[in-house]
């Protein structure tokens, strides 16, 4: 990984996504009976509790979090498979959020998804033709059969596999294959827009490699947006521009990818960087990780990671911290990185497992 | 051991060429699903038996040795005959006639006719129904899910029996008395499909439900396809694996509904006569002595429900993944 590359992904300054203060609430209140007659509380889940960021055309910004922390209801209300509670999704300065089927319907072709595991992702009963054939199908790209046939080729061929595998059904690939197949359904409309929700996670760690090669190549040819979301730090160290660091609903930390890695400046950030394994063997102190993620139905008052944090103080407890610019492009939410008391210099220097 | 060398390279090869032939055939004989098959003895001759009958039943005209809906070939003083091997037996009729003439044999041929063909004509109503409600409940969720699911809950809290007579007494009561008899058949098939439709919704909607979640449903959705093709296209396909296996044991369900109603004087018309109504009639001369009447009609009955019903444990048991 070069800081060749990077500076040579000649980023434009164009905002493509632009999420502000979106919020998404899940009602998991037990049934109406039972909260009448059982006097038990509406329970409200805060999936997603006020986030903001841009995303640049061509560049891949990438989420990071525990599990439980929201990412995948960002990926999932993006692509319009869940209506915002509150806040705004623009996509090229139209607010997306919450439009019906009907309104969404030109969008559709522009901003597609690539799901997390392979074997569910892939219709069973399907023939891998069709279901690469589904888009061209449901966007009339395509003028008659044939078309159809030599577009579900080229598609193939896109991803590595061959025009003949179009024939056979999911359970004949491996995972790495079926994440193929999968990419090549979401290329199929030729889309300007691509949400990754955690592609590789279910796969083994060589094969993660290839498909991630594989998205970068595809990224470079189709001049591609990504969001990619995972709790996979390698990944995102190897596939990011730009990265956001999600604890509980909001966004502890958004940097570019090198300045996050080299540079942490949110204790979250710090320690999930700390939980990588360092082949190098430095005997160097880490901050372990402590305590697990907080109920969201009930989230701590103030800064939402104070249980966890060990420069926490009385107004970390009290008072929820605000993203703050501090220039080049970080923005970080921390009481403590404001008041200048939590210590600097790189936790790790590249981490070897990344390198 | 010299011999048994030299010849195993040829069927070696031999079992190649035929798969590479046979395609889907092949891969059906290699499954678990034959191979479960052919160890069960028990299934092999349920399979047999449900098979004969239904081929029997198909091909009633060519099979049976009389017609026993052509009034001009009846005989009255045919009627009363007792098997072959009783001492006034008439070798005619294999196992004796009923009080008009008819010959039990065909008259049973006809009837497993008649009882299969409302079978399986209720079942593929429930099916319909059924199935429909299932995805459409799991699908949509919320109130609809809700309606239908407590709907469902309140009809499975009668026997279904009830629910048919129930259905048939208002469907006769609708049709004038001298149409009743051309409508039996209609009737009978509403009323059993009708009352057997919430399991086919109960096993839909779950399995529904569960795929509703998955990605590749969400991967349509965000391709924006219909709500409705996503259901027709993407999930009932996926749904259908156990309604299979409840149907062939509904079917089984569904005769002996037929053969009850027809037995209660509510089924088909005694002209036509279904199995339930030929015992019916049996029922009547059972304690005057003419026995095979009933008897034979019920055996046929009994041996149809039960061959059925074991091929549909079987199925269960061979497409159920966690029994393996």
């Amino acid at each position: 990984m070069s800081e060749v590359m990077r500076t040579e992904a000649s980023l434009s300054d164009t905002t493509m996504l632009e999420v502000s203060n979106l919020k998404r609430y899940f009602d998991v209140s037990r049934p109406f009976l039972n909260r009448v007659l059982e006097g038990a509380p509406r329970q409200i889940l805060k999936a997603v509790n006020g986030i903001d960021f841009k995303i640049k055309k061509g560049e891949t910004f990438s989420l990071v979090g525990e599990s439980g922390c929201g990412k995948s209801t960002v990926a999932r209300l993006i692509v319009g498979l869940y209506a915002p509670t509150e806040g705004k999704i623009e996509f090229e300065g139209r607010n997306i959020g919450g439009l019906s089927r009907r309104e969404m319907a030109p969008l559709r072709r522009r901003l597609q998804m690539i799901f997390q595991d392979p074997y569910a992702s892939l219709n069973p009963r399907w023939r891998v033709r069709d279901i690469i054939a589904e888009p061209l199908r449901a966007f009339d790209l395509e003028s008659d059969e044939v078309g159809i046939e030599r577009r579900v080729g080229e598609l193939l061929s896109f991803v590595k596999l061959t025009p003949a595998d179009g024939e056979k059904f999911p359970h004949e690939f491996s995972g790495g294959q079926r994440q193929r197949i999968s990419i090549a359904r979401a290329l199929a409309s030729q889309p300007d827009f691509l949400v990754c929700d955690e592609p590789t996670s279910a796969l083994d760690v060589s094969v993660q490699a290839q498909i991630l090669n594989l998205m970068k190549d595809l990224q470079r040819e189709f001049e591609l947006t990504y969001l990619f979301i995972s709790h996979n730090l390698a990944v995102v160290y190897h596939i990011s521009d730009r990265v956001g660091v999600m604890y509980l609903g909001q966004l502890a930390e958004v940097a570019p990818a090198t300045t996050l890695f080299r540079d942490p400046r949110h204790p979250y950030t710090r320690m999930l960087l700390d939980t990588i394994p360092d082949l190098d063997m430095t005997g160097r102190q880490r901050m372990p990780v402590a305590g697990e993620v907080p109920n969201p139905i009930t989230p701590p008052s103030g800064c939402s990671f104070h249980p966890r944090c060990p420069f926490a103080t009385d107004r970390c407890k009290s008072e929820a911290p605000l993203p703050r610019d501090l220039g080049s492009e970080v923005f970080v939410a921390c009481h403590g990185v404001e008041e200048n008391r939590i210590p600097r210099g790189p936790v790790i220097d590249a981490p070897p497992a990344l390198r | 051991m010299a011999m048994a060398e030299q010849t195993t390279p040829k069927p070696v090869q031999a079992p190649k060429g035929g798969a590479a032939a046979g395609g889907a055939m092949a891969r059906f004989f290699d499954g678990d699903v034959w191979h479960s098959f052919k160890n069960s003895p028990i299934t092999v001759v349920a399979a047999v038996v449900t098979v004969t009958i239904f081929l029997a039943a198909l091909f009633a005209p060519i099979v049976s040795p009389h017609d026993p809906y052509d009034l001009m070939l009846l005989d009255v003083m045919d009627s009363f005959m007792p098997p072959v091997w009783e001492a006034d037996g008439d070798p005619r009729f294999l196992i004796g006639t009923d009080d008009q003439g008819r010959d039990m044999l065909s008259t049973i041929i006809y009837g497993s006719r008649a009882s299969l063909f409302i079978g399986f004509a209720s079942v593929l109503l429930s099916i319909v129904l059924g199935v429909g409600l299932g995805l459409v409940s799991g699908f949509r969720g919320g109130m609809v899910d809700a309606f239908i699911m407590r709907v469902a809950e309140i009809q499975l809290s009668f026997p279904t029996i009830l629910i048919a007579l129930l259905i048939n007494g208002v469907l006769r009561g609708v049709f004038p008395v001298e149409q009743q008899a051309d409508v039996a058949y209609a009737v009978l098939i509403l009323s059993i499909g009708v009352s057997g439709w919430v399991q086919y919704a109960r096993t839909v909607r779950g399995s529904t439900m569960v795929e509703r979640s998955k990605e590749y449903v969400q991967a349509a959705h965000v391709i924006g396809i219909h709500p409705t093709l996503i259901a027709l296209r993407h999930i009932l396909p996926n749904v259908m694996g156990p309604v299979l296996v409840i149907a062939t044991i509904h079917l089984a369900v569904a005769v002996i509904s037929e053969a009850t109603l027809s037995f209660l004087g509510v089924g088909v018309p005694p002209t036509e006569p279904s199995l339930g109504t030929l015992i019916r009639i049996g029922n009547d001369f059972l304690f005057s002595g003419e026995w095979w009447i009933a008897i034979f009609p019920g055996a046929a009955l009994a041996i149809l429900v039960l061959a059925v019903n074991l091929l549909g444990d079987w199925l269960r048991d061979a497409l159920n993944p966690k029994l393996r």
